[in-house]
């Protein structure tokens, strides 16, 4: 009984799961009206008309690189300076360390886009509106805290006999965050870097807050526009969301488990 | 021990410390501490956002509490959708974690599937149901209409009474996996012991459940509820892609006010007042369940 009862929802669910996703992928070869017809289907004739249409007459390669350089330097940066925060906080013990931690936190306690009234005014009077590394900066300034969080849980469960060690063999502290900290703990960096892209690669809120200029656009920006431009063509609109995917979808499929850890550390916070 | 040389070389250490700190805390200060404390400036001030803002005091505050009918819709519908999304979200992730425990093939392929909606961006699932929803082309529509109940398809996204709910759907399909997830990790935390010894005393499957793993499970429901009620006021992205907030605000939450009041509307303090009340929420129900969560798990 209650393996029937399992075998049965858990299939039920995964059809949940895969047919959109199975509608989507094959919608973006077929004509509208067969994807309304038989949406289960194989197309009767595989089209490429869509992304013919998407490349050439969308240019979507644009907002496809501004996508990526957004994400990859946000990703990048972030990284860095949290890295490094991070084990400044678990290293100094005293009240310095606390008081640091606290203030991140604060940013953990107050959700990001309650921010964009100030961000945007901000912005527009620094002229980083309308710019790629305004996105990046703000990009950083949301991930940092949550970031911080993650990885100085990690450095502080690192033994500490090791940097005591290669403190009394006369290292530095840069030394050590370098040379130990960062290499021990590539497994909780690598999580971390791919919570971050999926939030940047992601993000709607401050683009489309922040970006009007066409060449300035990011994915999400543009599937937005799509949907409101080939409102009558699911296909064209399908075909789009699979360039979009496509990066996440390659990276998932090489790396679940690094996904699954990163996706679900920003949890941890209980 | 703490020869003068020793010492000045902890300080020199410390120095080299905060330095390390300092590249996050600059950017951390000035894009989002700052902001944050000017947005209480802006809270107090009427401003088109061109024209000098002027000072209004607390009035923009005491209006939006007592006056505005329109934020009293968003945020009910807000805390609505938040609910609907934590009990049905919670309850299944809870169940197919329970599925999905033991680490076979089986299992760790199917966590991936159900995950794998968590790393689309919401953009993308918020077009795809769109398509699923419509009245006349899509998915939902015609299933119900080949099992002979198509008479009783719904305007999943058109009628006012039932668009929160059809976001809500897809929202928990959005995240489900994700939670699944945390829920696996926490339960094989729970000691093999306990079941055997229920296995011992003749429990039945259901009461297993009700005497181990619902107990010792407490402290992961804590964290998946609180992320999961995170999310839904983080909801702006998903709204936006599916109804803008419509039909007539039925779908609006607060974020997708606050947007459309500063950017719609131009009125930027009664727009950084409503993202105050945000804040003041979000902060009072993150500290509501962390104390009866707590409470019931009984540790602290």
């Amino acid at each position: 009984m209650y393996k029937v009862l399992r075998g049965s929802l858990l299939s039920i669910y995964a059809a949940i799961i895969l047919v959109p996703c199975m509608i989507v992928i094959t919608g973006a070869f077929k004509t509208d009206f067969e994807i309304y017809t038989k949406p289960l289907s194989l197309p009767a004739k595989w089209s490429f008309a869509n992304f013919h249409k998407l490349f050439v007459e969308s240019n979507i390669a644009r907002p496809f690189l501004n996508s990526v350089l957004v994400a990859a330097f946000s990703v990048f940066f972030t990284l860095l300076f949290a890295s490094l925060a991070a084990y400044s906080i678990s290293r100094l013990m005293n009240v310095t360390g606390k008081v640091l931690f606290l203030l991140f936190s604060l940013g953990l306690a107050i959700p990001g886009q309650v921010n964009i009234i100030p961000i945007f005014h901000l912005f527009v009077k620094l002229h980083l509106n309308n710019s790629l590394i305004g996105l990046v900066l703000v990009n950083i300034a949301l991930t940092l805290p949550i970031s911080i969080f993650i990885l100085s849980a990690f450095f502080k469960d690192l033994p500490k006999e090791m940097f005591e060690c290669a403190g009394m063999d006369g290292a530095g502290q840069f030394r050590i965050y370098r040379s130990i900290a960062l290499p021990l703990s590539k497994p909780a960096l690598g999580a971390t870097a791919i919570f971050l892209f999926v939030i940047c690669w992601n993000d709607l809120l401050y683009p489309l807050m922040l970006i009007t200029e066409a060449g300035k656009k990011t994915l999400p920006l543009v599937l937005i526009d799509y949907k409101g431009e080939y409102f009558a063509s699911y296909s064209m609109q399908f075909a789009a969301i699979l360039v979009a995917s496509l990066p996440m979808v390659v990276m998932y499929l090489f790396m679940q488990r690094t996904f699954q850890a990163g996706l679900t550390a920003g949890a941890v916070k209980g | 021990m703490t020869s003068p040389a020793k010492k000045s070389k902890r300080r020199g250490e410390k120095r080299v410390l905060m330095w390390m700190a300092l590249p996050a805390f600059a950017v951390y200060a000035s894009l989002y501490l700052y902001p944050a404390l000017t947005n209480l400036l802006y809270a107090t001030q009427r401003w088109d956002g061109i024209t000098k803002p002027e000072f209004t005091g607390f009035r923009n505050l005491t209006y939006l509490l007592t006056q505005d009918d329109l934020f009293r819709k968003a945020l009910g519908n807000n805390l609505r959708f938040m609910l609907v999304v934590v009990i049905f979200q919670t309850a299944f992730a809870l169940m197919y974690a329970t599925f999905l425990l033991k680490n076979s093939k089986t299992n760790i392929f199917l966590r991936i599937v159900f995950f794998f909606p968590t790393i689309l961006s919401s953009v993308s699932v918020g077009i795809i149901w769109t398509f699923l929803y419509d009245p006349n082309y899509g998915s939902i529509t015609a299933f119900l209409k080949s099992i002979g109940m198509g008479s009783h398809a719904p305007l999943w996204l058109g009628n006012e009474k039932i668009t929160l709910y059809s976001i809500a759907l897809t929202q928990v399909w959005f995240h489900t996996g994700q939670m699944i997830v945390i829920y696996v990790a926490g339960l094989q935390q729970i000691p093999k012991e306990l079941y055997e010894a229920a296995d011992v005393d003749g429990a039945t499957r259901w009461q297993q459940f009700k005497g181990v793993t619902w107990p010792m499970a407490l402290p992961t429901t804590a964290v998946v509820v609180a992320y999961t009620t995170i999310q839904t006021f983080r909801a702006f992205d998903l709204i936006f892609a599916m109804t803008g907030g419509g039909p007539n605000y039925a779908s609006e939450i607060l974020v997708t006010q606050i947007y459309n009041t500063a950017f719609i509307s131009q009125k930027f303090g009664y727009a950084s007042a409503q993202s105050i009340i945000l804040v003041a929420l979000v902060l009072f129900i993150t500290w509501l369940q962390r104390k009866t969560l707590r409470l019931k798990d009984g540790t602290k």
